[in-house]
């Protein structure tokens, strides 16, 4: 049963969800107004160009989210509580989201550039077979009887997918595609962008940061919540 | 090290007994295997100028899933009999049961990959005993096992475990398939190492990365 002070932890917590949902959408209107107004038009690319802002942030949170779920697989097996499992799962939740942002910028962006909506290239192909890794994981969570097995089943599939997705963060690299190469983050070269493109990419990056700290706080958080009404109802049985 | 090594090679010699006694999943994914080949000369039309083109994807598919076939024995019979329990009652590590079982598996994509080499040499008149993709073959057949040997262990233990394990492995498979296509391409065309090394080397760094985390990870799937 929850006690005065984890009532009293809860609603800070909230409070401070709140004020972290408040920030990141400020930043988000920010993001907008630089990515629209403020900056340059590319000069190959076009207009179609400000949609990098979107696709290549969303994708590196992925990759991010991805990595996250690593940790928490890897801690789930150390410390075998619920709360790395949380951590984990919530984070293949919003991973998938933002890698299916991903994919459907991309595609949006491939149409005017590369005259098709979608190529085989081998940055698309791994990109949307890792995204299919994931929402397997997810999968399997479901299928599973017991909870335990869902967390360990999980935490093995998100160890394994963790080579695929070092993999895939570098395939544009190690196959040359027509996809274009890491342009930021570990492994990219340092002047791949342009001085304000770079300073609006940078803004827009820190803001989906933010956003996925948020989103993925508020999963655990819905997790938990979900778990304590499962309590709950085996105790009123 | 040594009781190890007798507790994997015991598990293994379980299972070659039984496959040995039965053939049941030998004929059962060669068979399969040599169908998926018929429906690829159907879908493509087999001339020798499509062949050139098509025939690495064609070996491929067929190892590929037939390789998904014979996965889900390593565990399902285990489970169907109710063997599961003893096995992970045996005196023997987990790691050990994880080495004998991935044996089994490799012992039989291996055996249905040798026999699926006539029908790629008579039949659509593939290069195949060139050596590097006899080497091909077999590094992406042990990557094959490794992966698949953990996930049939998962797989058996959800609902609708036939649909699961294929959901499972063939994404996790894709390096190694990838890898495998092109570096049979090469060597069917019977270039040498500089052309096929990326390759060879991408399937090593795949073997043994997914060896290692397999093993690792085995003993949290097998806790009942």
């Amino acid at each position: 049963m929850a006690s005065a002070q984890q009532v009293r932890q809860r609603s800070v917590a909230g409070v401070a969800g709140l004020g972290l949902l408040v920030v990141v959408a400020i930043l988000f209107l920010i993001d907008l107004a630089l990515i629209f107004l403020w900056a340059p038009t590319e000069l190959v690319l076009g207009e179609v160009q400000r949609i990098f802002y979107f696709h290549v942030p969303s994708a590196l949170v992925g990759f991010m989210a991805f990595a996250v779920v690593a940790v928490g697989s890897v801690g789930y097996f150390w410390k075998r509580t619920a709360k790395w499992d949380r951590l984990a799962h919530s984070a293949v939740e919003v991973g998938v989201m933002f890698f299916t942002v991903a994919l459907i910028s991309g595609a949006i962006w491939a149409k005017p550039v590369w005259g098709t909506w979608w190529t085989w290239d081998p940055q698309l192909t791994t990109t949307f077979v890792l995204w299919v890794v994931y929402l397997v994981y997810l999968m399997v969570r479901a299928y599973v009887p017991s909870r335990d097995q869902a967390a360990r089943y999980s935490a093995v599939i998100g160890i394994m997918g963790f080579p695929l997705v070092l993999l895939v963060y570098r395939a544009a690299e190690l196959w040359a595609g027509i996809h274009p190469g890491t342009v930021v983050g570990p492994g990219a070269e340092s002047d791949a962008l342009d001085e304000d493109i770079s300073l609006v990419f940078t803004f827009s990056l820190a803001t989906f940061t933010l956003l996925f700290v948020y989103l993925l706080w508020q999963r655990v958080l819905v997790h938990k919540a979900e778990e304590t009404v499962e309590e709950l109802r085996a105790l009123v049985k | 090290m040594r009781a190890y090594w007798r507790g994997a090679l015991a598990v293994y010699r379980k299972d070659l007994l039984l496959e040995v006694r039965s053939k049941e999943a030998v004929s059962t994914v060669a068979v399969f295997s040599l169908l998926v080949v018929f429906i690829f000369s159907f879908a493509f039309d087999p001339s020798p100028r499509t062949l050139a083109l098509v025939g690495p994807g064609i070996i491929w598919v067929a190892y590929t899933f037939g390789g998904v076939l014979g996965l889900n024995r390593a565990f399902s019979h285990e489970k169907d009999k109710g063997t599961l329990e003893g096995l992970i009652l045996a005196p023997l590590g987990k790691d050990a049961i994880y080495m004998g079982k991935f044996l089994g598996t490799l012992t039989l994509m291996l055996i249905v990959e040798l026999l699926m080499l006539p029908v790629f040499l008579f039949f659509f008149d593939l290069n195949v005993l060139s050596f590097w993709f006899l080497v091909i073959a077999l590094l992406a057949a042990i990557g094959f096992a490794a992966v698949g040997t953990l996930f049939s262990a998962i797989a058996v233990n959800t609902r609708s475990r036939e649909v699961m394990l294929p959901l499972l492995f063939l994404p996790m498979a894709l390096p190694a398939v990838i890898a495998a296509v092109a570096g049979t391409e090469d060597a069917l065309a019977g270039r040498g190492w500089a052309a096929l090394g990326q390759w060879v080397q991408l399937l090593l760094a795949y073997d043994f990365i997914f060896i290692v985390l397999s093993s690792l990870t085995f003993e949290f799937v097998l806790e009942e």
